[in-house]
């Protein structure tokens, strides 16, 4: 019950914090959309999708994103809570969350799942919108779904909490963009179906594969036409747990997280 | 040490190389008020941090209520209230909503979280004010704010890490006054950190500490009288002086 009455409190938290910075879900929405209205229109022609699983017709480029841009949305997010972290932790907001009596990994794991829930509901905006633009999948396949992008939000959360364990000043955070997102947006199967890669560079073909994002897609990707993607899973999967033990590790104060903040 | 409310034997820890805290040994009695002297960077931060757990000592022990704080972790940060120096409230959630989070960190039920939010509201005179952003509130009831959220679970020990720095010189008298009123009524013990003299009474115990040592622990008119001083500032300007010579 006390953990309840915990873990309940800090999504609470995120939740009003969410709500009073209504325009990081607009933020977060017009991404996505830019690149289903914009982009999509614009490379329709020029990247034609043959038939792969787990699509059994031919089917446009919007609907091939829609999975990957559920992802994009979560990897910001997951990015966001990061910089979040980083600023909490810079104003000191972070020593209120570290010093509770919880123990220290079940605080970390409830902030982890409290973004997750926020990060799902800003996907099934996305869907909302993707729905009425008339890209659509199958309707079970939005409840089929929803494991996956727990899953995928967790991971990504956890490689975000990971980073921001890691990086030393706000200032530092622009290089999670170009070290971290970008690559990790682009070297997957987001945007483009790895065979159209594999044509191109064989490396860059292994590099996509060796990317836990690509899995994630993947794993949204075949959940939302009911269909189950055992290597997908697992490498989510066994990243999630790696990322949030990791990250657990980071914040350990033998590591001594904040040693650099104290001062006096 | 099964009375002190937080004894600390031999402590040390050091950045990298750097020592910031040698030898630290200290003893807090329930109920009394404890104020920590020292100039910017004399540990004093580092010390809360050892304390509220932060950081992990390099050398020696802490116990709070007889307790090892390593091996007791929960029971010791349960035991805890604490005021940090940089100001640690959600500036855009209501002064309800942030002693709200807080009460649920400590697993604090809602019946009892809501009846301790009113009364600890109406002690620092914010009843009134429970609804309100904490950005609309002045740097004093923000202060205030951040004293009753760290009363809420009823700690033992109170620490405050220069916890009226940039407040005008009436709400720091009126938040003095009442930190002892709180020592006398309700028998917390509170550790104090400031570098602001003139906020040490005579009868408050004082710590100093000069370059990561404690150079004085003693109640302050002893202090005072042992060394032949009529005021706290001439007391620390003279361990001061010793320490540089």
């Amino acid at each position: 019950m006390v953990y309840f009455t915990c873990f309940l409190g800090i999504l609470t938290r995120e939740l009003l914090r969410f709500w009073q910075q209504r325009s990081r879900l607009i933020s977060a929405l017009v991404r996505p959309l830019l690149w289903l209205v914009v982009f999509a229109a614009g490379f329709r022609a020029a990247l034609g999708v043959a038939i792969i699983p787990p699509y059994e017709t031919y089917i446009t480029y919007e609907v091939y994103i829609v999975p990957g841009l559920a992802g994009v949305i979560m990897l910001f997010n997951g990015m966001q809570s990061s910089l979040s972290m980083v600023y909490d932790r810079e104003m000191g907001s972070m020593k209120v969350l570290l010093t509770s009596p919880m123990p220290r990994s079940f605080l970390l794991v409830s902030k982890l799942l409290a973004g997750a829930f926020i990060s799902t509901l800003q996907v099934y905006a996305f869907f909302v919108i993707a729905w009425i633009l008339d890209v659509q999948a199958e309707p079970i396949g939005y409840l089929v779904v929803l494991p996956a992008l727990v899953l995928t939000a967790l991971m990504l959360g956890a490689l975000g909490l990971l980073l921001s364990s890691f990086i030393k000043q706000l200032e530092n955070f622009a290089g999670v963009m170009n070290f971290v997102v970008f690559p990790m947006f682009f070297l997957s199967s987001a945007l483009y179906p790895l065979w159209k890669m594999q044509e191109s560079s064989e490396w860059l073909y292994q590099l996509c594969l060796f990317n836990p994002f690509t899995h994630a897609v993947e794993l949204i990707r075949f959940a939302m036409y009911s269909q189950f993607n055992a290597q997908a899973l697992a490498v989510t999967l066994s990243c999630t747990i790696a990322f949030i033990g990791l990250a657990i590790w980071g914040y350990d104060p033998k590591r001594g997280m904040v040693r650099r903040k104290v001062g006096g | 040490m099964s009375d002190a409310v937080l004894a600390i034997e031999q402590l040390g820890f050091q950045y990298g190389e750097k020592p910031v805290l040698s030898d630290i040994s200290v003893s807090l009695q329930q109920g009394k008020y404890y104020a920590l002297l020292g100039p910017n960077g004399a540990g004093k931060s580092t010390l809360f941090s050892l304390i509220c757990q932060l950081l992990r000592p390099l050398s020696g022990s802490l116990h709070i209520m007889g307790k090892n704080t390593q091996q007791h972790t929960r029971f010791a940060l349960k035991q805890l209230g604490i005021v940090f120096q940089q100001s640690t409230l959600d500036l855009d959630l209501t002064v309800a909503q942030n002693l709200g989070y807080h009460a649920s960190l400590q697993g604090m039920p809602g019946a009892i979280t809501r009846q301790r939010i009113d009364e600890e509201l109406t002690r620092f005179g914010l009843a009134d004010r429970a609804k309100d952003k904490v950005r609309a509130l002045n740097g004093g009831h923000r202060r205030r704010v951040e004293i009753a959220r760290a009363l809420l679970h009823k700690p033992r020990l109170l620490l405050l890490d220069e916890a009226t720095v940039g407040l005008d010189q009436n709400t720091r008298d009126a938040m003095n006054t009442h930190l002892r009123e709180l020592c006398d009524i309700e028998g917390i013990t509170i550790l104090s950190s400031t570098h602001l003299i003139d906020e040490v009474k005579p009868n408050d115990e004082l710590i100093v500490l000069l370059k990561g040592k404690i150079k004085l622990q003693q109640r302050c008119k002893e202090a005072m009288a042992a060394l032949g001083v009529e005021t706290v500032q001439q007391l620390y300007r003279q361990m001061h002086v010793s320490e540089e010579r």
